[in-house]
């Protein structure tokens, strides 16, 4: 089986999750191109476990699903509490932490 | 004696017929799956928002069932008398997880034809006449996708050939349900009532997964050694109830999970409450999913699986069972409840849950067919009834459907509207030529023929108070003076309640509003014609009191209880080595010959000899590969040439169901018909025009003339108004429900949780705190002051001024961080590049 196809389709959604963080002013997408980068490092995990045989990648696999899904619970959250005091997830007015 | 066998298996297993549509009816769920992406997609930028690629999608739905219904039909003409019908079933593999496969793939018998060709219909139906009620809808795309989705979910549900891809079909359902029913969220009553419904059928959904779960771990290892199907499959579960192999526990328990899914879905008492609620949906919803199809679900499950119900339940063993006490209950107090509804659409709600209670107390009794066929014939007048309520609000009434303050004397505007409703009335109530006549009757008839007489009692109770509560409703709408906005004539803006949310989005509808009532146009009426039309038709396909000809549900529907050697086992056997036909003892094939000649209704097993009982089980199922081992053999069945009634369950000591199979398996159980009498049929029709007669002159008294004794009964008499009052709150159920169990469980939980928290955590914490702070003083006369403080000292000094060197990357921006992260990975990922090369 070849490995680098996955590899190339993990990388293609990597470099797509990565513009949208860098790149979206919205922070909902932002969350979600977080979850693009996470799911491509899972298909690698996956994939090498495939070739090796191994059920370490799988089981990353399932531990970076399972804490992704929290991460985004309490990114969402943040986005909510945000979007109530604000009436905007515009990312560019977040800057409060300007040192 | 060795040549009568081979011919014997000839006539006996004839090869049965099949064709594309029957082949693919799995294409049919997919089709409206697909559209529903579709409209979700594209649907806002199609010219008419997404409803065409609804309206086709079911009308191909429809062609494909229609076309597999045709070739069932075929198939079961073209098998010889007594021969076991076996189901078109293919499978493919899903999923694997731990060594299960999870198949998905299409069971299609005459149940599953008959209810997919039911739904498509209806849907068909529906979606025509939302064309128009739903004009101008702000949702109006999402609502089709909801609409196209849930016949797909149904569908799905239906051919199902296994518990997994039914619990699929019935979540999709659920769901479809809660999205419809919330249609209109923004009115809070209706988000309420959406989770209503899904919290209270979700109650008894758990018993779904139970009971699967439960039958699944008794059953997968019978039916991988005798059919080579996983203990999901909808057939093996059958023939595994059937075969004398479960533990009486286990089928209980089993059975008794999965009522408890049925009553939550198909409103049984106690769990009816939602549908009613249920009503805060859009009209042609309540039409499709609430009376006609979803809510068979339940109904659906029970018969699709009544093998295991059979057993688990001990259907016939006694003179009353769960699911006839729970139908009965139900029968009675929905009915009870329609009477004090003003909401038009409540009283057909209480009616559906009291039909519903019909179709259950028919299976309990073993009544399968005349439960079917309510299923069928149910679902076209209980349509057509919604349709022309929702006609009536929608042309009539200004969007209100309170019968009591906005209806009235609305025949001579509405006369399509009129007729059609009043023919599903008849149909409903069971009057002779219409289509409830052939169900209901049925039902009623079969329950006391199969000994449950106090049920029958409570069938004709239920008939004398449907064709009660459903005259009032129609004296109510139809007849007397028009009243409140009829009257009128203007329309009270402030005048919304619960289903009148949408009024407002009608941009142009209030403009021939004030037209005062109208029929309504084609793309209303002409579904209620088709369905009227039915309403009075469809009793035909089963019209028992014509005699055998008419029967045609009977032989196109009702799986035959025949023993039958099974195909796959006999390749199991042959695989295993185990002996072929010709190998087989005479005294073996002695069976099939004495069954083949027609006329001696001998059972099989009488003639086995004691040694052959004693050799393996697959052994038997052997007899067939004579001719290919295609052919699955029938074996003892005669009901065709004995119909003298009673007579056959008695002479076929080895029917299905009646004993374990001793060769071969079973797939359904026998299941009594009763001898049909003129006389009984006269009793029932006489209980309904009492029925009518009665309600119509007490509505004359009580709505139009407003005097006379029964005017104020309820307010004089004490007793009278306890029982209003009972009736008025749904017997208090919700009360139940809400405040005492919901908060019952809440409550104790919450403050179990404060009590913890107030005493133990904060005793823990201030204990710790105490503590701390003793120790924190020490420590910070000693440790603090002297050492850290210079050290904290200095690295403050160097802090502040990297602190001032980096300050311009700090700009608070996330996004260039997000950059600065990944260039500062990139160049790390880079270096460790060039350091490995």
């Amino acid at each position: 089986m070849l490995v680098n196809q996955f590899l190339i389709l993990a990388a293609v959604l990597f470099c797509i999750g990565v513009y949208g963080v860098i790149a979206r002013r919205n922070a909902v997408m932002v969350l979600m191109s977080i979850e693009l980068i996470l799911n491509s490092v899972n298909l690698n995990l996956i994939a090498f476990a495939l070739r090796n045989g191994s059920a370490d990648g799988h089981v990353f696999a399932l531990y970076i699903i399972a804490v992704a899904a929290a991460e985004v619970g309490v990114g969402l959250a943040l986005v909510l509490l945000v979007y109530r005091n604000r009436k905007s997830i515009g990312l560019e007015e977040l800057s409060e932490m300007k040192g | 004696m060795f040549a009568a066998p081979q011919a014997a298996a000839e006539t006996a297993a004839v090869a049965l017929k099949s064709g594309w549509f029957l082949d693919n009816a799995w294409i049919i769920p997919v089709i409206p799956a697909v559209a529903f992406a579709l409209i979700i997609l594209f649907g806002k930028k199609l010219p008419m928002k997404g409803s065409e690629l609804g309206v086709l999608s079911m009308v191909a739905s429809l062609v494909l069932a229609g076309g597999a219904a045709f070739q069932w039909i075929d198939r079961v003409n073209s098998a010889s008398e007594g021969q076991y019908i076996e189901p078109v079933i293919r499978t493919w593999n899903w999923w694997q997880s731990g060594g299960i496969d999870l198949s998905i793939g299409q069971h299609m018998d005459g149940l599953s034809l008959t209810v997919l060709v039911v739904v498509a219909f209806i849907s068909t139906l529906v979606q025509v006449y939302s064309l128009e009620y739903l004009r101008g809808d702000r949702r109006y795309t999402h609502f089709f996708a909801s609409l196209t989705l849930f016949s797909a979910g149904m569908m799905n549900m239906v051919i199902a050939d296994n518990m997994i891809q039914l619990i699929l079909g019935w979540e999709i359902m659920g769901l479809c349900s809660f999205l419809l029913i919330g249609h209109w969220w923004e009115d809070k009553a209706n988000s309420r009532a959406a989770l209503k419904a899904f919290f209270t059928t979700r109650t008894g959904d758990i018993g779904l997964l139970a009971g699967t779960s439960i039958l699944f771990f008794s059953a997968n290892s019978w039916t991988r050694e005798n059919l080579g199907v996983s203990g999901f499959s909808i057939r093996g579960l059958s023939a595994w109830a059937l075969s004398g192999s479960p533990g009486s526990v286990a089928i209980t328990a089993g059975a008794f999970a999965l009522f408890a899914a049925c009553i939550g879905k198909s409103g049984q008492f106690p769990l009816h409450t939602w549908l009613p609620d249920a009503m805060a949906g859009p009209t042609p919803v309540s039409s499709l999913l609430h009376s006609s199809t979803m809510v068979v679900a339940g109904v659906f499950l029970v018969a699709r699986l009544f093998p295991v119900f059979y057993e688990g339940m001990n259907i016939y063993g006694s003179s009353m069972n769960f699911i006839t006490l729970i139908g009965g209950i139900t029968i009675i107090i929905a009915a009870l409840l329609a009477f004090v509804q003003d909401d038009i659409k409540k009283v057909l709600a209480y009616s559906t849950v009291s039909q519903l209670g019909y179709m259950m107390m028919g299976l309990g009794a073993g009544a399968w067919l005349p439960a079917v066929f309510h299923i069928f014939t149910h679902a076209f007048f209980k349509a057509c009834l919604f349709l022309a309520a929702g006609s009536v609000s929608h042309s009539g009434s200004h969007h209100s459907f309170d019968m009591k303050k906005d209806m009235g004397g609305l025949r001579k505007y509405m006369p399509v509207t009129f007729g059609t409703w009043v023919i599903s009335t008849l149909a409903l109530c069971g009057v002779f030529p219409l289509s409830g006549f052939f169900s209901k009757d049925e039902i009623i008839d079969n329950v006391g023929y199969a000994g449950y007489d106090i049920f029958m009692i409570v069938g004709l109770v239920g008939a004398f108070m449907t064709a009660a509560y459903m005259t009032r409703a129609t004296y109510l709408t139809f007849f007397g003076e028009p009243r409140g906005v009829l009257a009128g004539g203007h329309h009270e803006e402030e005048h919304h309640d619960v289903h009148d949310a949408h009024a407002s989005d009608h941009g142009g509808h209030e403009t021939h509003a004030s037209h005062g009532p109208h029929e309504s146009n084609a793309l209303i009426t002409v579904p209620l014609v088709i369905l009227a039309t039915l309403a009075v038709g469809a009793g035909l396909l089963n019209a028992v009191p014509f005699g055998e000809k008419w029967e045609n549900m009977k032989k196109w529907v009702e799986p035959r209880p025949v023993v039958v050697g099974d195909v796959d086992r006999a390749a199991i056997g042959e695989l295993r080595g185990f002996r072929t036909a010709d190998t087989l003892p005479p005294d073996t094939v002695a069976i099939t010959e004495v069954i083949a000649t027609e006329d001696t209704v001998v059972a099989g097993e009488e003639v086995v000899s004691p040694d052959t009982n004693m050799a393996p089980a697959p052994l038997m199922a052997t007899v067939a590969p004579v001719e290919g081992g295609e052919e699955a053999t029938a074996y003892a069945y005669g009901e065709g040439h004995s119909t003298e009634a009673g007579g056959y369950g008695d002479s076929h000591s080895s029917v299905c169901g009646k004993k374990t199979p001793e060769v071969g398996v079973c797939h359904a159980p026998y299941v009594k018909h009763a001898p049909f009498k003129w006389s009984k049929a006269a009793l029932s029709t006489a209980i309904v025009f009492l029925g009518i007669v009665l309600s119509w002159l007490v509505s004359v008294q009580l709505y139009t003339r407003k005097r006379g004794l029964v005017v104020g009964l309820t307010k004089r008499n004490r007793l009278l108004a306890a029982g209003h009052g009972f009736l008025v709150n749904k017997y208090y159920l919700d009360h139940l429900y809400e405040k005492v169990i919901v908060r019952g469980v809440a409550h104790p939980i919450a403050k179990g949780a404060y009590w913890v928290n107030q005493n133990i955590l904060d005793g823990v914490v201030n204990g710790a705190g105490h503590g701390t702070k003793g120790i924190a003083r020490w420590v910070y006369r000693n440790v603090d002051q002297r050492v850290v403080d210079g050290a904290v000292n200095g690295s403050g000094t160097v802090a502040r001024g990297a602190g001032g060197a980096l300050r311009p990357v700090q700009s608070g921006k996330v996004n260039q961080y997000g950059a600065l992260l990944f260039a500062a990975a990139a160049v790390a990922g880079l270096v460790l590049i060039i350091i490995n090369t």
